[in-house]
């Protein structure tokens, strides 16, 4: 992708946190430098290679093995929610459950952060099975706020802060703060951590 | 300190970035062209990286509240102090109260403003730009807002003499090429379309901003219309929405987009496209 970037697209989407993870560490370890490693739903990008480490990078990237993908994964966040979404109901009509179904259903789910995108600290949670799958709101909201949990596509995130959004809300995240400036990271949920909401 | 009198179109501070956040969704924004930032910094003796003022198409007015060196770099535009007029490229003192005017840009869109010592304004994960897409780092000037300098450097004996290379703009009214490198999704564009992109007529939107130029005038058929998945997105790559009319990503570009990406401007380009004006006529062409 251009001269100083690689695009790695795979097969299987569960095993991008750890692929980035692999790389990440590599980056650790001083066996490549780059600027940026960025995943994403199917690819994981490596930004600003030098000619010798876009070649490394191939290499690592051949010898890799996903046998391990539990051991890259991060640790375990809970995220106390209270279920107020506006649109729960429109989600548990979805699925063809009651509200408090859906809640327990959400709630007894294990998400793992795919990726981050949209906005700093937003990250797209993977986990609940595919039939789960609900589309955007028709009309996307002008002002979503901080802390709002919503569904869209296959995914599960939570705003971190105020913005437009067009997700389906289903609760509001209490607790520690999705995005913070001041603390290393800034994001609570980073690539390859599991979340779980807690009612 | 320094103060701003007329921020113009917009007016922001810059430097290199904010990079290494990319994969927490933070864009790594910086200065739009890069080079005339490093070269506005040469000239005053600053680090490349120096937090500077990045002023859009209409230039700004800014009031020294004590003794400063500047130095002006990027888009081409007339500079005062005060009514009498500044030797573009080379560093320039200003005394408490007078005043640095830089117009309207007569080439290019963007210009540099640096100041010796750089600006202080407290860093945002490492970095003190002002990132327009996510809102991260100090918010854009407006005339009365009042910025720190910071300490000066030990000055270069030669400050007054180095002479610090000016690169060539296209002037508004010539269409400026843009070398591009094949993308990884180029396959998401019919063949002939992309043998077509050439001579194709495209010209900078007025929508076009820091996180991108927004081409119109031509269309790119694509020969696939699936979504794609969201992938991370690099500074100068071009992307090809269902509309056709590609955009090229600036600094303030998200980390990842949901359009293919057919190419990825050279660096000479992607310099080049973050001094395009919206109107202007823009060629692309395959780099080699």
């Amino acid at each position: 992708m251009g001269h100083a970037a690689t695009l790695i697209e795979l097969d299987d989407a569960d095993l991008v946190p750890a692929l980035a993870a692999a790389i990440f560490a590599a980056c650790e370890a001083g066996e490549i430098a780059a600027r940026d490693v960025v995943p994403a739903a199917t690819t994981v990008l490596v930004d600003g290679l030098s000619r010798v480490d876009t070649a490394v990078l191939a290499d690592i990237v051949a010898a890799w093995e996903p046998d391990d993908v539990e051991t890259h994964l991060g640790g375990l966040i809970e995220v106390p929610v209270a279920f107020d979404g506006p649109d729960l109901g429109d989600v548990a009509a979805a699925w063809a459950v009651t509200p408090d179904q859906a809640v327990a259903e959400i709630a007894a789910t294990e998400f793992t952060v795919a990726f981050c995108g949209f906005a700093p600290g937003f990250a797209y949670l993977t986990g609940l099975p595919e039939h789960r799958a609900v589309a955007r709101r028709a009309e996307p909201r002008t002002a979503v706020p901080a802390g709002a949990v919503g569904l869209a596509g296959p995914y599960a995130g939570v705003y971190p802060r105020s913005s437009p959004g067009g997700w389906q809300l289903v609760g509001t995240a209490l607790g520690q703060p999705l995005w913070d400036t001041d603390r290393t990271p800034p994001a609570l949920l980073t690539p390859g951590t599991r979340v779980r909401f807690l009612p | 300190m320094i103060e701003v009198i007329d921020a113009g179109t917009l007016l922001t501070i810059q430097d290199l970035g904010r990079p290494g956040h990319a994969h927490l969704g933070v864009p790594r924004s910086g200065a739009a062209d890069v080079r005339s930032l490093r070269r506005a910094n040469a000239l005053v003796g600053n680090a490349p990286g120096a937090a500077a003022f990045e002023a859009t198409l209409t230039g700004a007015v800014l009031r020294a509240r004590v003794s400063l060196i500047v130095a002006v770099a990027g888009a081409s535009a007339p500079v005062f102090v005060g009514d009498v007029p500044a030797t573009v490229g080379r560093p320039v003192r200003l005394a408490p109260a007078q005043v640095l005017d830089v117009g309207a840009a007569t080439a290019g869109a963007r210009t540099y403003i640096a100041v010796r010592g750089g600006i202080a304004v407290p860093p945002v994960l490492g970095s003190r730009s002002a990132d327009t897409l996510s809102g991260l780092g100090p918010a854009p000037l407006v005339a009365g807002d009042r910025v720190d300098v910071g300490e000066s450097v030990a000055a270069p004996q030669d400050l007054f003499t180095t002479a610090v290379p000016e690169h060539p703009l296209s002037g508004p009214e010539e269409a400026v090429t843009l070398r591009m490198l094949p993308g990884p999704r180029a396959d998401w564009v019919a063949p002939a379309s992309l043998e077509s992109l050439p001579h194709l007529p495209f010209v900078a939107s007025e929508r076009s901003n820091r996180v991108g130029v927004r081409l119109t005038g031509a269309t790119v058929a694509r020969s696939r219309d699936e979504e794609l998945r969201s992938e991370g997105l690099v500074v100068g790559a071009v992307q090809v929405p269902p509309s056709g009319e590609p955009v090229i990503f600036l600094a303030d570009h998200p980390t990842t987009g949901g359009y293919p990406v057919i190419g990825v401007l050279d660096s000479a380009s992607r310099t080049a496209a973050a001094q395009v004006r919206p109107g202007q006529q823009v060629r692309l062409v395959a780099s080699r």
